[in-house]
């Protein structure tokens, strides 16, 4: 008993940890977030918070649903895999409001030459030209229509 | 030009920078420290006595300033204590945080205030004034100071330090296994990572003890126990071999077997890291030392010439396991993993992660010592203890 | 009806069950999507890619990705005919501009998109400390930015270099193969904006894809693969030589 009375400074060592453990605790069920685990050892919300980001390129389905006309044509002639966005950059806002929001003119001297200036490491099937020696500075745009690249191949648009 | 031959573009920029070195440099004093401290306790090597307290102390300052680096390197510091509240357990970071806190509440905290006790009890008796108050809190309400109180509070110490050796030695170990886990970098994934940071800390933990206690007995104009800092400096000779000799294996097995990121790290460590692997770590961090050390251990030399060459050792051994850390962490980051090229390390200087920062964090521990010293004064002389107790018996304290 | 304290020891449980259920929230991605019925990948034909860089601008454009920093980015490799081993690699800013023009070289040139490669055994969601990156029931690694503390340790372990610390949010980022986009039935960023067909969405839990089924009948490669990471990013034509 008499060991018991000089080991009390003990007990109150232990009792501050365990006063500090159940503060934790506590501090644990208030603060940990409510979906946590839900699908693993993450916040379960997150999967939605991530899947709501709002979208800057509406696809080439919902370009096709309001062009159906360009599309016909694209899709007769060589840039039939190439989506409207690819050249036309992001249109999800033209999308949702066709009249307010314009799309941007391109210009063909320079979209061009980024997928066809001939370069060593392009697969040697790809179409490639030198574009300084090939149209005398002339842009792209004056023999070639973007939609249907091949001079002759599909109506004018 | 910062980046030479090729890098993934988001490997250019340095993810971690110096206080990711500031903090395994402080982790590992506190750990260095504490073995030192248990060579008495446990041990029963009596030669190192007079620096059983300072150890304690010194391990406490650093373990207190460690999570600071931390803090000030993560982006949304006010989350950290997610860690504590969702730790993930496959994550040895995540893991680290509770060997810390068991280390720093159950180790450190509780075995300083065992040993203290009776002074605390006693200096809560006689100070005055917001001292008095300090005091009072830290006695917990108990002013049991009799004879077998104070045994039990040596058994429990005893016990705590049996547990405190491999709690040390996990809260060193671990920090190496946070580098050396990680597969996708060839500088750090070995398992020779966990060993040799333990022994490195050991080193720089015995190097910063022995320099602190040769530096205040001369501030406090006390003469210097030259057994107990003989004995020190030999265990801290003892360790560096082996340290030394780790880290040499591991080099000469990444030369034996030259896998596919051998080239890449040794055209590295010939050019970028060059100055501060072979020049400062191996040359002057550790080969000058183990010297001066061999010197000492070799020859019959005078105390002052010992006393000269132990400062000199210890500085040197300091620096050589801080530029150890600088070679882990910027070393690891300074080659690309295509193994193509290498980058820089652009270091700031006013910067919440520069060199400032660093600094200050690395004198902070100094600070907080220097108040813990105040608080609880570890010198083995009778005069730095409360005049109302008796002065300890000779061979005693 | 009379509630006794019975009727009240019942239902008491059975409410904080579901109050549970409540607080936790349920998901919302499109009405028709189903997790479990996805297991996303991608596939990348090096034959194809010719460095036009869209994929870049485009996932740069669709994620507002800060500059300098990448989750897409396109390597030109150059392996002369003498050193098969230690190809010569560029990616000027990630190629977003493409690539200066290359007339007229010998060896073996192509390029490389790389990217997150959502790995099923990931080292990167591995080693975070609070749970802030993760693998979705349907295989896309994602970070919660809103849990990430930004200790970069996730940035350390992946050995493809593909995530980076966002400057703006201060937490760790990388390619989110578009989740928003593919949980409502539209493909990547990148995929749409690739002239040639070289980046394809696939969906390895679906029979009918025809890029798993391209997958299933074709020599096909991933980054790394003695590191074990179980990369779901698959190329096709891949050298020996790509880091």
């Amino acid at each position: 008993m008499s060991r018991f009375k000089d080991g009390g400074h003990l007990l109150r060592v232990v009792l501050v940890f365990v006063l500090g453990a159940s503060a934790f605790l506590v501090l644990r069920a208030a603060l940990v977030p409510r979906s946590f685990g839900e699908y693993g050892h993450y916040r379960g919300n997150a999967i939605n918070e991530i899947a709501a980001q709002p979208i800057a390129f509406a696809g080439h389905q919902t370009c096709e649903t309001c062009h159906p006309d360009i599309a016909t044509v694209k899709n007769a002639g060589k840039h039939a895999g190439v989506n409207c966005e690819a050249c036309h950059g992001a249109l999800a806002k033209h999308a949702d409001s066709p009249v307010d929001v314009r799309p941007p003119t391109l210009d063909t001297a320079v979209l061009c030459v980024r997928c066809h200036q001939a370069n060593g490491a392009r697969p040697k099937s790809f179409p490639q030209v030198n574009a300084d020696e090939h149209s005398a500075g002339l842009p792209c745009g004056t023999c070639h229509q973007p939609h249907s690249p091949v001079i002759g191949a599909g109506a004018k648009q | 030009m910062p980046v030479q031959g090729y890098m993934y573009p988001n490997e250019i920029e340095l993810a971690w920078g110096i206080l990711i070195i500031v903090y395994p440099f402080i982790t590992g004093l506190v750990a260095g420290a504490f073995i030192l401290a248990s060579l008495e306790r446990v041990f029963h090597v009596q030669a190192v006595k007079p620096t059983y307290r300072l150890s304690l102390l010194t391990a406490l300052a650093f373990l207190l300033v460690a999570p600071l680096p931390l803090q000030f390197h993560l982006g949304h510091p006010e989350r950290s204590f997610e860690m504590y509240l969702t730790p993930h357990r496959t994550s040895a970071m995540a893991m680290f945080g509770f060997v810390y806190l068991w280390y720093l509440m159950v180790v450190l905290v509780l075995e300083i205030w065992l040993d203290y006790r009776r002074n605390i009890v006693l200096l809560s008796q006689s100070t005055k004034g917001l001292k008095r108050i300090a005091y009072r809190v830290l006695t917990l309400g108990s002013s049991n100071i009799s004879e077998k109180a104070l045994r039990i509070d040596d058994r429990v110490g005893y016990v705590i330090t049996i547990v405190g050796i491999p709690s040390a030695l996990l809260l060193h170990a671990y920090v190496g296994f946070i580098f050396g886990s990680v597969k996708a970098n060839p500088w750090w994934s070995s398992p020779m990572m966990p060993v040799v940071f333990l022994f490195s800390a050991m080193v720089s933990g015995i190097a910063v003890v022995m320099l602190l206690y040769m530096f205040s007995s001369w501030y406090r104009k006390r003469t210097i126990d030259m057994r107990c800092v003989d004995t020190v400096a030999r265990y801290l000779f003892y360790s560096f071999i082996i340290d030394f000799g780790l880290e040499m294996l591991d080099l000469v097995h990444r030369i034996y077997e030259a896998d596919e990121s051998f080239r890449s790290l040794d055209f590295m460590v010939h050019t970028r890291l060059y100055v501060s692997q072979v020049l400062i770590q191996i040359y002057i961090g550790t080969l000058v030392p183990i010297g001066l050390l061999a010197l000492t251990q070799l020859l019959k030399l005078s105390e002052k010439a010992r006393k000269r060459i132990y400062a000199v050792a210890g500085g040197l051994t300091l620096i050589g396991i801080f530029a150890m850390r600088w070679n882990v962490v910027i070393g690891g980051q300074l080659f690309s993993k295509s193994f193509l090229g290498y980058t820089t390390y652009k270091m700031g200087i006013v910067a919440k992660e520069g060199l400032l920062s660093a600094c200050a964090l690395m004198l902070l521990p100094f600070a907080i010592l220097w108040v813990l010293v105040k608080l609880l004064p570890p010198w083995p002389d009778a005069e730095s203890l409360s005049a109302s107790s008796p002065p300890p018996a000779p061979g005693d304290d | 009806m009379n509630l006794t304290r019975r009727h009240f020891l019942i239902l008491l449980p059975a409410a904080a069950v579901a109050w549970e259920a409540v607080l936790a929230g349920t998901p919302e991605t499109s009405p028709n999507y189903a997790m479990t019925e996805h297991w996303w990948g991608m596939l990348v034909d090096i034959s194809k890619c010719i460095g036009c860089g869209n994929c870049v601008r485009a996932c740069a454009t669709e994620n507002d990705v800060p500059d300098g920093y990448f989750r897409t980015w396109v390597e030109r490799y150059h392996i002369s005919d003498y050193d098969l081993t230690n190809p010569v690699v560029d990616s000027p800013d990630g190629g977003k501009e493409g690539f200066p023009a290359m007339l007229e070289s010998g060896g073996k040139n192509f390029f490389v998109p790389k990217m997150c490669n959502h790995c099923a055994d990931s080292p990167c969601t591995q080693v975070c400390p609070v749970g802030a990156t993760f693998i979705t029931p349907d295989g896309v690694v994602l970070v919660d930015k809103k849990y990430c503390i930004g200790c970069r340790y996730c940035i350390q372990a992946c050995p493809y270099g593909c995530r980076y610390l966002n400057p703006k949010t201060q937490t760790a980022d990388k390619c989110t193969l578009c989740y928003h986009r593919i949980t409502q039935g539209l493909t990547t960023a990148c995929c749409e904006a690739c002239p040639t067909g070289a980046r394809q969405l696939a969906d390895l839990k679906n029979p009918n894809d025809p890029i798993h089924e391209f997958v299933r009948t074709h020599d096909v490669q991933v980054l790394k693969p003695y590191m074990a990471t179980g990369a779901k990013l698959f190329y096709n034509d891949l050298d020996g030589s790509v880091r």
